[in-house]
């Protein structure tokens, strides 16, 4: 079954302050992504790859086409959608990890960590499932309860992670999430995701790491300024 | 020749003309209808400067007929400057017999007390009131007030009892303790002593309220629900004397004046000065009767 | 998804205050594309026009602006603090959000203000008496709720206070003695003492410094989480939209010219004025 299905997704950004310069970041993508599968973005620095997963999570809106998502709820269009309903998917349906940890202040890495549950769960049991996480992706204890936003690139990506799949999304997008981590670390990342693939999560992943998109992409798409290439269209 | 009797006199009867005393009656007449509601009214000029008993004058003045006998106090006392002075201008006004007798009196006119006698059906009970506005305290805006009071809005009231509360540890208001009347108004009940407070609930008599300086006048009507301000657990209470007694009739049941004697010694004697002179002369009295008073042994 | 749609707390449907005597081409000669909100034929003045949204039980949304751009004007409209001149708001605690709290009489707006809204205004002055001890202070929204034991309301505010990190001790002081941030802290307090389900926050950290706004932001994320109370933040400070709100209007000239979820505003601001905001800051 299709999760995801995009249709001629452009986005132009239309920049007033330049004199309404348009700049043309994604031309008519189209694919679609099955349940459980991993899909490898690929691209050049600039060829839109997170312009794209941001259109996906509506951070930008999309110029035009649609992003058809199958939530619990049913078919939603994505660039069409209310706000509230997305904010009500990103609760509990598609998360974001993006490749800058952008933390509110002065909370501790735990808090960070389960916030998304915090909010609607029992906080004690939130709290010991990301303690969980942390232990897994090998976070030392001392840094726990300390400030995330005074933590090192490494340390800070796997809070990131930890965060984004803590609430066991359907879809996750996820930008450079192997970059900055030692190889232990990686294949625990890697090991990870497999494991939410296997509850039936559809994964986008953007990567520059061969390793990373070895392991773990069923298919990779290849963005080139801002269009897909053949040969992503074609697989 | 013919004698023109109505000019014989310098003055109107009861020194107000008629249509005034009229427009004051009708106003009276609303507040009989709203208890506890301030209703604002004319008041007309007085031989005496305003805050100085013109708004009970007025009432006193518009309601009185020739067969009144009436009676002023002034802090329980027959005798004070200002209630005398206040009497003989009635009198030479009306011609109406005076009296100190509070049982006697049909019309009784009174600047910050209650009689220590009980009050009946066929009397009128007049107050001087400085400040009818209890919310004048928490809000000094007319406006604002007068729409707290439409819409029963007290909480600033019920702070102010609070905060009283939270910084002497009681509800320190030694005269005019709020009171509110028929479960609706919030009234100020003149600077009466919180001993008195409870007798203006579901009395025999007609309790009137005039402020004339501030224009408004309010009435407690017979047998009306008055109840002071009270927290669930912090209660009103009256005066407590502590067994302290009056020096002349030994009676400690009544509201105590403290007196210093030539001698330098502090004594207590019963503020009423008619209720006085009747105890000390062994003269029958009839008190009011209330739940606080009932605690004290006389 | 059909469902979300009745899920509203609070809807808000084109709430308009003009000061003076507007005609019918008020609107029209008004707003964002004229740059003014004082009309040039009558010179009445449109503080907001046309305001419309949803909010969610437990959303915090952020009205984000320029001074004078009527950010404020909104939530002083949906407190009663202003007469609205026009426009409609459903609370839905309030006779089950089938009618208008606008058009509610002032007993009705009273019960409203006490039981379902709480309001933080940016000068401690227009939300504290200062005639009054702090716990006076919320004694009176307690008073308000009809709670007249004064045990009670001592336990309850002492609970506040120390919820908002206001030494219990200074219960009985007056706000006067207080500095900014914990008077602010104070006002938070009484703005929660019934628990309302909405809270309205009038730029609440403006002209605290740095450290202080920090903590009271804190506080307020904290209450927000612990509580889940809906919140309307107005702020022209894009950084505390960030940290506290899920979505945002953007305002301009009294009106909205842009709305969306608060990552989108400020990542992919779509008008030119938002667009200005944010480059303005980052």
């Amino acid at each position: 079954m299709n999760i995801l299905e995009i249709n001629n997704l452009s986005k132009v950004f239309r920049l007033h302050i330049l004199h309404g310069k348009k700049i043309e970041a994604l031309k008519n993508i189209q694919f679609s992504v099955q349940e459980g599968e991993i899909i490898g973005l690929t691209g050049k620095s600039g060829s839109g790859k997170s312009s794209l997963m941001k259109c996906l999570y509506r951070t930008y809106l999309a110029s035009s086409g649609e992003i058809l998502f199958s939530s619990r709820a049913g078919k939603i269009d994505l660039v069409r959608a209310d706000d509230h309903a997305i904010i009500a998917l990103r609760k509990t349906e598609i998360t974001y990890c993006s490749q800058f940890l952008s933390v509110i202040p002065r909370v501790t890495a735990v808090d960070v960590v389960c916030e998304s549950l915090l909010r609607t769960g029992n906080k004690e049991e939130a709290r010991a499932k990301a303690r969980g996480m942390l232990e897994m992706l090998g976070l030392p204890t001392e840094l726990w309860d300390a400030f995330p936003v005074t933590f090192s690139g490494g340390e800070q990506q796997r809070i990131n992670v930890a965060r984004a799949i803590i609430g066991d999304p359907r879809l996750l997008l996820i930008d450079e999430p192997t970059a900055s981590l030692d190889q232990k670390t990686k294949d625990t990342v890697i090991d990870m995701i497999l494991e939410l693939k296997k509850k039936g999560t559809s994964v986008i992943c953007i990567s520059h790491d061969e390793y990373t998109l070895e392991r773990l992409t069923d298919r990779r798409l290849d963005l080139r300024f801002g269009e897909l290439t053949e040969a992503a269209m074609v697989s | 020749m013919i004698e023109n009797k109505k000019y014989s006199n310098k003055y109107n009867f009861a020194f107000i003309d008629e249509s005034t005393k009229k427009e004051i009656r009708r106003k009276l007449l609303k507040a009989v209808a709203i208890p506890g509601y301030q209703v604002p009214y004319s008041s007309p000029e007085m031989p005496i400067s305003r805050g100085w008993g013109t708004g009970g004058l007025h009432v006193s003045l518009a309601l009185i007929g020739r067969d009144d006998i009436f009676k002023i106090i002034d802090q329980g006392s027959d005798a004070s400057v200002n209630a005398c002075n206040l009497r003989e201008f009635v009198q030479m006004m009306t011609h109406c017999k005076v009296t100190f007798d509070t049982t006697e009196a049909t019309l009784i006119q009174s600047r910050h007390r209650i009689t220590e006698e009980v009050l009946k059906a066929n009397q009128l009970f007049v107050f001087q009131v400085p400040q009818p506005e209890p919310l004048r305290g928490v809000e000094r805006y007319e406006n604002k007030t007068r729409q707290m009071h439409g819409e029963a809005d007290y909480a600033k009231m019920w702070v102010s009892l609070y905060e009283s509360f939270v910084r002497y540890g009681d509800i320190m208001l030694g005269a005019g303790y709020p009171v509110k009347v028929n479960d609706r108004y919030i009234m100020a009940p003149s600077p009466i002593p919180r001993w008195d407070v409870p007798n203006l609930n579901q009395s025999e008599a007609l309790f009137l309220f005039g402020a004339g300086r501030e224009k408004r006048l309010y009435v407690v009507p017979p047998h009306t629900k008055v109840e002071p301000l009270e927290f669930e657990d912090v209660k009103f209470d009256i005066e407590r004397f502590l067994g302290k007694s009056c020096y002349r009739t030994g009676s400690g049941k009544a509201f105590l004046d403290e007196l210093f004697l030539d001698d330098g010694s502090k004594q207590f004697v019963v503020n009423d000065s008619n209720y006085l002179d009747k105890l000390a002369a062994g003269n029958p009295v009839r008190q009011h009767v209330n739940k606080y008073l009932n605690t004290i042994q006389s | 998804m059909s469902g979300i749609k009745d899920n509203w707390l609070l809807k808000v449907r084109n709430l308009t205050k003009i000061y003076g005597e507007p005609n019918e081409n008020t609107l029209k000669l008004t707003g964002p594309s004229c740059n003014s909100n004082i009309c040039p034929e009558t010179e009445s003045i449109v503080a907001c026009a046309d305001v419309s949204f949803d909010l969610f039980p437990g959303e915090v949304l952020g009205i984000v602006g320029e001074s004078g751009s009527g950010k404020s004007t909104v939530v002083k409209l949906l407190y009663f603090d202003m007469e609205a001149s026009g426009g409609a708001a459903w609370l839905k605690p309030f006779s089950n959000g089938h009618s208008n709290m606008l058009d509610a009489s002032n007993q009705q707006k009273r019960f409203i203000r006490n039981h379902l809204m709480g309001m933080v205004y940016q000068n401690p002055r227009d939300g504290l008496n200062f005639r009054f001890s702090s716990g006076g202070n919320i004694a009176e929204k307690l008073i308000m709720a009809g709670n007249l034991h004064v045990g009670n309301i001592r336990d309850r505010a002492s609970g506040l206070l120390d919820k908002t990190e206001v030494p219990v001790r200074r219960m009985d002081d007056r706000p006067s003695s207080f500095s900014g941030g914990m008077q602010q802290r104070v006002q938070i307090a009484k703005a929660i003492a019934n628990n309302p389900p909405l809270l309205f926050l009038d730029e609440v950290t403006t002209g605290l410094d740095v450290s202080v706004q920090a903590k009271v932001l804190d506080l307020i994320r904290e209450l927000q989480q612990e509580l889940g109370i809906a919140m309307i933040v107005v702020s022209h400070d894009l950084s505390v939209i960030r940290m506290l709100t899920d979505r945002t209007l953007v305002m301009k000239n009294g009106r909205v010219v842009e709305s969306g979820l608060t990552d989108q505003i400020l990542q992919d601001p779509q008008h030119e004025y938002s667009q200005l905001l944010v480059s303005s800051l980052l």
